[in-house]
């Protein structure tokens, strides 16, 4: 059997569990509210414009999206609750993610809840009151029986959307099938994101057809039907959500973060495995955003992380001026203690920051060795960048230093980017100094002697749970200046490269092995 | 003793009032017909018997007790009521409609299985095949046994009909209204219908109230009716069978 499907495979229990739990907390959640709203609503027609307007509007809303604004929403709450009752709220993972997802959850049961009491014959609620039925007894011996079948195909509906929808929760910190997707299209492994869709169609496919069985067994009043359907959804639910119980009931279980790229999962992994082999039982979770995984570090939402210290300078303390690489971590790990208790245990002994490259045989012809060099014949140079390098102030810090002007700027890709370097369509390129293509196209870095770039030093950060663990300082103390530029874009590149991929977590054993030997 | 007393009803959509100071009184075991032209007044006038519709002005009494003085969910529990469609409920089986205001009351499974029992041999309906049956099984005359069966549930004293017969084909009309004379008469039920087949009153009443744009033309017993008509609006609603009837024993004569 392949590898990267066998793979897939041993993650599916965790996954599939993560994402049925999300999947129905939203699905009940979602139809809790809606089911009292449409009743209120079919009753009071000025009530019912607006509540079914603003619920389309919320359905307009890309599910990333909305799943992304509940993080800030969540975060401003959370403060506020700290200030006021001295706890906070979780602004990550399983909290967004379900909120979203009921919003999301809401139209399609709330709709078809207010069509079917609507469309109730007036006879029969007629009827119902010259039987001598108080309005509730009408409305929960006769209207809603009468209108379940309705309101089921919206639970359909609704579960169908929730389902796919949910694939979009791992960039705010929450597993679900997603994960293989968001991975699986960062490495290039479409074996992994297929696997994900498959999974994701194939949860949404059984839910459905068992709900299609329970308004079945409503429209026919088939007992069997309905037992059957009944019975049909608590095993599929019970038995997904069987690793997730198992997991909650183990001894300390450490969450190790990743943002989402390639050198972060290997790094996750290479941690996660040294933890294990400590006697803990680690976890990881991949595909977090950039701030998203500082925040869910001083949250507890994760343990530990590898972040770079020029971010975290720029972007969490908010500073912009350059103190020199060793001073920038003595700052570093003096605030975040601070601050967050966060444990900054050290620099792991790589950079992985915005440089600038030219293929080797090129700067060697036109006697280039550093950005300085460069600024004579920039004019007749091309650049080339990523989507962001040309907005950020690292880019306005390096032109004003060296007072660079190129002939032209060219934005790519991040695959194509190095590529376009080494087929000369343009001459300098701003790369990610641990990218294992820079040694595959023979590119040369250039050096900055004026330090326009700020540091970015690879640290590892460990969480308040575990900053002061011995044991867990024990176990990744060897991590810590022990990582060269060379090894990390070797690693990389066995993820990274066209042909022979190797999987994140094979890469983090073979990384381990470099380090004791 | 059923009592309406200056009893009028203006809708809030209109202004003309479609009710007028009705005044009627309606014996204990008696079969009252109201009947009428469309828009007259007749199916409100019923409907304000069990406070489907509340009048704007007047009072109605139920041997000599104000209605208002009930709560109106527990006033219709002992008032029976035959819908003009039946107005079964698509949902439940023949069983469940006709249990339906014995559940309401609280009744035990088995007093309500042995009652439904009762009503379904008093209707004519064979359990065995009609027990378990939903509503959209069912023929016309079918349908409108099991409604008067589930009106008779709750062992009521006052039974109202609105044009219960109107939708049936003529022999299956004879056979039920038939039938219902029958068992108005052997429970001993204040019945109180409206129609607008003359000939249908002409045959069931014991006493007919012709209706006008919401007030009384007339209130007399059939052959009151037919031999006295009060004005040349009543001459005309009784004209018209009467004269078919006599066409009718003509035709047979000269046969």
């Amino acid at each position: 059997m392949d590898s990267n499907f066998q793979e897939a495979l041993a993650l599916l229990p965790d996954y599939l569990s993560q994402h049925v739990l999300l999947s129905v907390a939203a699905i009940v959640l979602g139809t809790a509210i809606s089911l009292p709203l449409a009743v209120v609503a079919a009753q009071r027609p000025r009530l019912r414009g607006p509540l079914l307007g603003v619920t389309s509007v919320v359905q307009t809303i890309p599910g990333l999206a909305l799943l992304a604004l509940f993080y800030p929403l969540l975060l401003a709450l959370s403060v506020f609750t700290r200030h006021a009752f001295g706890w906070g709220v979780p602004a990550l993972g399983f909290l967004p993610a379900v909120l979203a997802l009921t919003l999301y959850s809401m139209l399609p049961v709330l709709r078809n809840t207010v069509t079917a009491l609507l469309e109730i014959d007036p006879a029969i609620t007629m009827a119902a009151k010259g039987v001598g039925m108080t309005e509730r007894q009408s409305l929960f011996l006769v209207e809603l029986p009468l209108a379940a079948p309705v309101i089921v195909a919206g639970i359909r509906t609704a579960t169908v959307w929730v389902v796919g929808t949910a694939t979009l929760s791992t960039p705010v910190g929450q597993t679900s099938l997603g994960n293989y997707i968001f991975t699986g299209l960062q490495i290039e492994n479409w074996v992994l994101v297929l696997f994900g869709c498959v999974a994701a169609a194939l949860l949404a496919l059984v839910l459905d057809q068992l709900l299609a069985l329970v308004a079945s067994g409503l429209a026919v009043r088939s007992r069997t039907r309905l037992a059957l359907a009944g019975g049909g959804l608590l095993i599929v639910i019970g038995a997904s959500l069987i690793p997730s119980v198992i997991a909650s009931g183990g001894q300390p279980n450490l969450v190790i973060g990743a943002k989402n790229f390639d050198e972060q999962y290997v790094l996750a992994d290479l941690i996660a495995d040294r933890l294990d082999h400590a006697g803990f039982r680690a976890t990881t979770r991949s595909d977090l955003g950039s701030n998203i995984a500082f925040h869910a570090l001083a949250g507890k939402s994760i343990d530990m992380y590898v972040d770079y210290s020029g971010t975290l300078w720029a972007n969490e303390m908010h500073r912009h001026d350059m103190p020199g690489r060793q001073a920038m971590l003595d700052q570093l790990r003096v605030w975040l203690a601070r601050e967050h208790h966060i444990a900054l245990y050290g620099a792991l002994g790589f950079e992985n920051a915005y440089v600038f490259a030219m293929r080797a045989d090129r700067a060697k012809a036109l006697h280039i060795e550093s950005l300085a060099d460069l600024a004579a014949s920039a004019g007749s140079l091309n650049i080339g960048g990523d989507f962001e390098i040309f907005s950020r102030p690292e880019w306005r810090a390096v032109v004003k230093a060296y007072g660079l002007a190129f002939a032209v700027q060219r934005q790519y890709q991040p695959d194509f980017l190095y590529r376009a370097a080494a087929d000369g369509d343009v001459d300098v390129i701003s790369a990610f100094s641990s990218d294992g293509r820079i040694a595959l196209y023979n590119l040369k870095i250039l050096s900055d002697p004026k330090s326009a770039l700020p540091p970015y030093d690879a640290v590892l950060l460990v969480g308040p749970r575990y900053a002061d663990d011995p044991a867990v300082r024990r176990s990744l103390t060897p991590l810590i200046g022990n990582i060269s530029l060379e090894l990390m874009q070797k690693a990389n590149f066995m993820v990274d490269r066209p042909a022979d991929k190797r999987s994140p977590s094979d890469v983090a054993v073979w990384l381990d092995r470099q380090l004791v030997h | 003793m059923i009592e309406f007393i200056d009893v009028s009803k203006t809708y809030a959509t209109t202004s003309v009032p479609t009710i007028l100071d009705l005044s009627l009184t309606v014996a204990d075991k008696e079969f009252f017909v109201l009947i009428g032209p469309s828009g007259c007044g007749k199916t409100t006038t019923l409907n304000m018997l069990n406070r489907l519709v509340e009048p704007s002005s007047g009072t109605i009494r139920i041997r000599g007790q104000d209605i208002t003085a009930e709560d109106p969910a527990l006033l219709r529990r002992h008032i029976g009521y035959v819908f003009q469609e039946a107005g079964l409920f698509p949902h439940m089986t023949v069983a469940e409609n006709i249990g339906v205001t014995p559940r309401l009351l609280g009744w035990s499974a088995a007093e309500i299985a042995a009652r439904v029992e009762d009503l379904l041999a008093l209707v004519r309906l064979d359990s065995d095949s009609f027990h378990n049956r939903l509503p959209r099984a069912l023929s016309g005359g079918q349908r409108q046994r099991v409604a008067l069966a589930r009106a008779l549930a709750a062992r009521p004293n006052i039974m109202l009909l609105d044009e219960p017969f109107g939708a049936l084909d003529p022999i299956t009309r004879d056979e039920v209204s038939d039938d219902y004379r029958r068992i108005h008469d052997e429970l001993g039920l204040t019945t109180v219908m409206v129609t607008h087949d003359m000939t249908e009153a002409l045959l069931l009443a014991d006493r007919i109230a012709v209706m006008r744009a919401g007030t009384l033309a007339q209130v007399a017993t059939p052959a009151a009716l037919v031999t006295h008509p009060a004005d040349e609006f009543v001459g005309r609603m009784i004209a018209s069978p009467m004269r078919r009837a006599e066409r009718l024993a003509a035709a047979l004569a000269n046969g």
